[in-house]
């Protein structure tokens, strides 16, 4: 089946398997960043944007896509590089292996929520998972970016 | 490892129906469950173009499309002021946002899992589905009907005044649950449903005794819960743990109802 | 000593690490990434019984589907036998693996190897494979498996290079038993001898990337593995001994890994592509799903010990005698050597008159254990910490109170620890700073909150060790390039521990350079010096210690040949990391120009290699005290509060320390209160994915608090020790003694979920 989805602003036409996973599909065009953690719609790694809303790649079906929207890091660059600066200078990024995923979301969160609460936050990203940083890091450097922001404004 | 040869969007919802008579055909609704499994599926079918993905709310009902997700309904105003928060707490705790962003409330319902925790809390309501053959059916005989090849287009909550309360205890904190419990009160009955029992949920009522203490009632009516339910063993917990379970929170659920807990 | 600590440039510096900003911001950096789109998928079949012996595999079916290339069965493969377990040669571990066995001995077992061009061709031919099995008696009790009639590993061909104790024939993987002083005496003296056993389950290491390996054969037709590994020259000798093959023909390598934490210590992945790309000449590659991962990887040794701790009446701690049975499942791996450290690595905590430490390993018909941080000292702490914390409540005393009076501390010889002396040791300090940050002596031992909800704190300390003693080999080249810039070689992996930056800041010390200034390369069979790669707690340690020396020696090339070009006397002229320079004329000559001279008419190295091994594997220590609410109606445990202080010599990037133990502190807790591997009646296990093997969430506990009390290690590079595992050992103990302290329950079994609790509470009223 021919489908046309508009990744990272660019719109992409292809004939695909009728079972052709999203998460296939967006490493397929280049979207690296978009991580399988596990199969279960557990682990958030997989985690992308579709007409803004953070959704779960790996338990989708690409057909679904159709039509839609669909925003990876690869597309966020500029956002990545300045919240991930705020990991980074808390070493938290550790494997990495999580770090797309979990940004994506806090990107996400950071357009629905002006100023989350720490539960907010906590509850908001719960299904990212992280096996290095115990999550104490992240939510330091989610403190520091949103303390800079509120600076900066 | 799940295969899928044909993917279909339906157009009209007779065409869906269509479809779905075919045993090696499929409808998906978030596709979370089905995507665990190990299936060979012929045509899946897509019901997300048939705007079965609104939220109305009506003067004596609200209505709820299959297609609306756990985050919508999560989030909505009107159904969460109406079920004071009960709804939002039912799912809340269901792994992550971007999980409750793809599941649908359609999906949880027509699987009728064990461990379910929307089925647990639209029982407590008054609710109904709208099947497309089968019409409108109660919720809890829903619940109890053998899966069939039907569709199940929205859910109905019939508005009345009602008190209502959601709570579950889960060994971790985005696990399912090990008992799930919603309750309401409707003049003085109160509707009690226990869900995760592993078993999927089902309902008591049991009448308020205006004349007991609220804590001595409370206890009274976890311990009678406790005793009109079968509980079950799984990985997770003990049928003796969750019966104790039942009784603790049947009685925390009535006293949070009442603003003692 | 601790003067020049205070005068460092980059280390102990928060330094951001070198590879952050790719990971951030999702650059390709790891396996699957980068590897071309024409690889064979491989994938196994795996047996569905705990028992049995293949008959007979019909491959008819399977391999006419389309772009199936190659399936392999136990005919196909070599029959000398090896183990898995990444190891220092001879490994202590048994050879014990076919790539593929005839036999097979756990629900998960590979039964053949399928590859092909496609998954989906893959996934089909799997489905086709029909296999005819003598189904046998599994053996899947480990408390009966010792001397037990049905036999995991019967077969003549087993054998075991190291004296560690293993018959075969026994279903003993090893056995062991060491004592100092005489314990059945000491503890006769004892005013109060408690025996009690306690049970830790098996965990996994559940890092976030799956194992997965790349295979191609290279120009010069040798087999190249890219791998998501921690020891990439442990892999290149497991290949060859698998496959048959000369050691000269394998070159191994690794990318970015996403986390390891010991389980990327054994080969999991790499023989079944390294074999088709061997057979079939072409490129493949093996990834597995997060199934195969839960199901058929490499644990946590579950194991079972008891206690025996005997003490006056006043509290000084007198004896500990200690047996530990020790659960490594169906193979071997890492089986001999992590039950060592449930002894070695709790015992010495404390100074004892006596000491006896007897183990047994056995084999079951489960998935094979392995390497996950803490390896072994987890189990064994939680055991000892936890009969200690029982201990106090039987005499009545404060469990930090029994801790003041029987720790170790620095200068003491620790008999359990191979008699060691304690050269750095700041446990002292350790203890005194997590009683104050919990606020203890408010809080001890509990707050009713109401409702049936119950405030208490819990305490307990742990040690581990850095690198394996004589044995473990660390090595760092460094070298001078243009512009004088330098590159630093390593064979330790970082696998998102920050190692490469972690060395690279020790080099830049030594070099009196920016960080920056130092390129990181590393690990790769070919080009990297020798290291046995980064486990057991060695990199910051060893690794660190020869890139140190490395970097000292290079300081003396760089002023020979500054020297050469001013035609000074070395010995009078001095570097300061941007020049070399003769204090006596003012005459200087920049780096910049030191590096274009090393590749211009010169004869003087400017490339280097140093090697380490240690005689000592110098303990860091740790106290943890933790502050939980449980709820005594449900049984849920929260935790709200962990405070932990770390002595780990000093922390080379005290960021990447503080994370560190932040997330193996939150591992632990995740072992302490709900993680566990769990098997069917028949043996399959039940756990097979991140819904039914739930993770810690960062909505599942409070907030970790971490700080360091630094002890000065003198033979450390800078005076570090290691951090990496330790980190885990704390939150079974603390979070079981703040269970007790509210709840009068000692729950001796791992994890302590809130049914335990329930039920133990409803026991105790009855």
């Amino acid at each position: 089946m021919i489908i046309t989805v508009n990744i990272n602003g660019k719109n992409v036409t292809e004939d695909i398997e009728a079972d052709l996973i999203l998460l296939d599909f967006l490493r397929k065009h280049g979207c690296y960043s978009v991580k399988r953690g596990c199969e279960t719609s557990n682990c958030g790694l997989c985690t992308v944007l579709m007409d803004e809303k953070p959704v779960l790649s790996c338990s989708m079906l690409a057909a679904k896509a159709d039509g839609k929207n669909i925003m990876t890091l690869e597309g966020l660059q500029k956002e990545a590089e300045e919240f991930g600066t705020f990991v980074a200078n808390q070493g938290a990024e550790q494997c990495g292996f999580c770090n797309p995923g979990f940004i994506m979301n806090v990107i996400a969160m950071f357009r629905e929520y002006e100023n989350p609460t720490d539960e907010e936050i906590k509850e908001y990203l719960a299904g990212n998972l992280c096996r290095c940083s115990g999550y104490e890091g992240q939510m330091r450097a989610i403190k520091k970016f949103m303390a800079e922001r509120k600076g900066a404004k | 490892m799940l295969t899928i040869k044909e993917y279909v969007k339906a157009a009209t919802i007779d065409e869906a129906y269509d479809l779905n008579q075919k045993k090696t055909n499929c409808i998906c609704g978030g596709m979370i469950w089905l995507k665990m499994q190990r299936k060979n599926v012929q045509t899946i079918i897509d019901l997300s173009g048939l705007g079965l993905d609104k939220i109305e709310e009506r003067e004596d009902e609200f209505e709820i499309g299959a297609m609306v997700t756990l985050r919508d309904i999560e989030e909505n105003k009107a159904l969460n002021d109406y079920t004071n928060g009960a709804v939002k707490e039912s799912v809340r705790h269901i792994v992550g946002v971007q999980f409750r962003n793809v599941a649908t409330v359609g999906g949880s319902i027509f699987g009728r899992f064990g461990f379910s925790d929307v089925l647990t809390m639209f029982i407590a309501l008054d609710s109904y589905v709208k099947l497309y053959k089968g019409g409108i059916v109660s919720l809890e005989e829903f619940a109890k009907m053998p899966k069939d090849r039907d569709i199940l287009m929205s859910i109905i909550v019939k508005k009345q005044p009602l008190k209502c309360v959601y709570m579950s205890q889960r060994n971790t904190k985005t696990d399912f649950p090990v008992i799930a419990c919603g309750l309401s009160l409707v003049g003085d009955t109160y509707k009690i449903v226990l869900g995760a029992r592993p078993a999927k949920a089902a309902a008591i009522t049991y009448k308020k005794d205006e004349s007991m203490d609220i804590k001595e009632f409370a206890e009274k009516m976890g311990e009678a819960a406790a005793e009109s339910f079968d509980f079950n063993t799984n990985m997770r917990a003990s049928a003796e743990y969750r019966k104790h379970l039942a009784k603790v929170i049947v009685k925390r659920a009535c006293l949070k109802m009442e603003g003692v807990y | 000593m601790k003067d020049t600590v205070k005068n460092l440039k980059t280390v102990t510096k928060p330094i951001m690490k070198k590879d952050a900003m790719s990971l951030v911001t999702g650059k390709p950096v790891y396996m699957d990434d980068v590897v071309p789109d024409n690889c064979l998928i491989v994938k196994v079949l795996r047996s569905q019984h705990a028992n049995a012996m293949v008959e007979e595999v019909n491959k008819k079916a399977a391999s006419m589907v389309p772009g199936v290339v190659g399936i392999y069965t136990w005919e196909d493969v070599p029959q000398e036998r090896f183990t898995m377990a990444g190891q220092t040669y001879p490994e202590p571990s048994p050879y014990d693996r076919l790539i593929l066995d005839k036999h097979v001995r756990y629900v998960g077992d590979p039964v053949a190897i399928v590859a092909g061009e496609n998954e989906k061709a893959v996934d089909k031919a799997l489905k086709l494979l029909k296999v005819k099995y003598e189904v046998l008696e599994p053996l899947l009790d480990f408390r009966k498996a010792k001397d037990n009639e049905i036999l995991v590993h019967p077969e003549d061909n087993w054998k075991s290079l190291c004296p560690v104790g293993a018959d075969n024939k026994r279903n003993l993987c090893a056995s062991e038993k060491t004592s100092h002083g005489d314990v059945e005496k000491v503890l006769s003296e004892c005013d109060v001898v408690l025996e009690r056993t306690y049970h830790t389950k098996a965990n996994q290491q559940a890092m976030m990337e799956t194992f997965r390996t790349y295979c191609y054969m290279d120009t010069y037709g040798r087999l190249n593995i890219l791998s998501s590994t921690q020891i990439v020259f442990h892999v290149r000798r497991i290949v060859s001994n698998a496959l048959g093959i000369p050691k000269s023909k394998i070159r191994v390598s690794k990318p970015r890994i996403g986390g390891g934490f010991g389980a990327k210590q054994t080969v999991v992945a790499e023989v079944f592509p390294a074999f088709v790309t061997w057979v079939t000449g072409r490129p493949s590659k093996m990834i597995f799903t997060r199934e195969e991962s839960q199901i058929a990887s490499t644990p946590r040794h579950e194991m079972e010990m008891t206690v025996r701790i005997g003490a006056n009446k006043d509290g000084k701690i007198r004896a500990i005698d200690l047996y530990t049975l020790s659960n490594t499942g169906a193979y071997g791996e890492h089986g001999p050597t992590t039950v060592g450290l449930s002894g070695h690595k709790s015992i010495p905590l404390y100074n004892v008159e006596a000491f006896r430490f007897d183990y047994d390993v056995v084999y079951t018909n489960v998935m094979s254990a392995g390497a996950y941080r803490g390896y072994g000292a987890t189990q064994g702490i939680f055991a000892l910490e936890t009969a200690v914390n029982e201990l106090a409540a039987k005499l009545n005393i404060d469990p930090m109170k029994i801790r003041e009076m029987n720790m170790v501390h620095e200068g003491d010889i620790m008999y359990a620890y191979y008699g060691e002396k304690s050269n750095s040791c700041a446990l002292d300090r350790c203890l005194a700073r997590v009683k104050e940050m919990i606020d203890w002596d408010n809080k001890y031992p509990c707050r009713d909150m109401g409702n049936g909800k119950v405030r208490s704190v819990g305490v307990a300390m742990a040690m581990q060790g850095s690198s394996i003693s004589n044995l473990d080999v660390g090595s760092a080249t460094l070298k001078v390039n243009d512009d004088g810039f330098y590159t630093l070689i390593i064979g330790a992996a970082d696998m998102g521990t920050g190692c490469d930056t972690i060395l690279a800041q020790i080099a830049a010390e030594v070099l009196e350079c920016d960080v920056d200034n130092i390129a990181v390369l590393g690990a790769d069979t070919d080009a990297s010096p020798y290291d046995s790669g980064s486990y057991a707690s060695s990199t910051t340690y060893l690794t660190g210690k020869a890139t140190y020396d490395a970097a000292m020696k290079l300081r003396e090339k760089i002023i020979e040949l500054g020297a050469e070009m001013m035609g000074e006397d070395k010995e009078k002229c001095e570097f300061d990391g941007s020049k070399v320079f003769y204090p006596e004329s003012g005459k200087d000559v920049s780096m910049v120009d030191i590096g274009t001279k090393s590749m211009l008419n010169n004869n003087i190295t400017m490339e280097l290699t140093e090697s380490c091994s240690s005689p000592v594997s110098p303990p860091p220590f740790m106290a943890a005290a933790v502050e939980v609410e449980v709820d005594k109606e449900t049984g849920t445990v929260d935790v709200l509060d962990y405070a932990a202080v770390v002595d780990c010599g000093t922390p080379i990037n005290e960021n990447l320390a503080r994370v560190q133990t932040e997330g193996g502190i939150g591992q632990g807790i995740g072992m302490a209160l709900f993680e566990e591997v769990q098997y069917t009646e028949e043996g399959r296990m039940m756990n097979n994915s991140f819904m039914q093997y739930k993770l810690p969430a960062r909505v599942d506990y409070g907030k970790i608090r971490v700080e360091f009390e630094s002890s000065y290690e003198p033979t450390g590079p800078y005076g570090a020790k290691s951090i990496g595992e330790i980190v885990i050992d704390t939150p079974c103990p603390a979070i079981t003694d703040a269970v007790y302290n509210a709840t009068g329950l000692f729950i001796r079994e791992m994890p302590i979920t809130p049914e335990k609790i329930v039920m133990g509470l409803i026991e105790n009223e009855n």
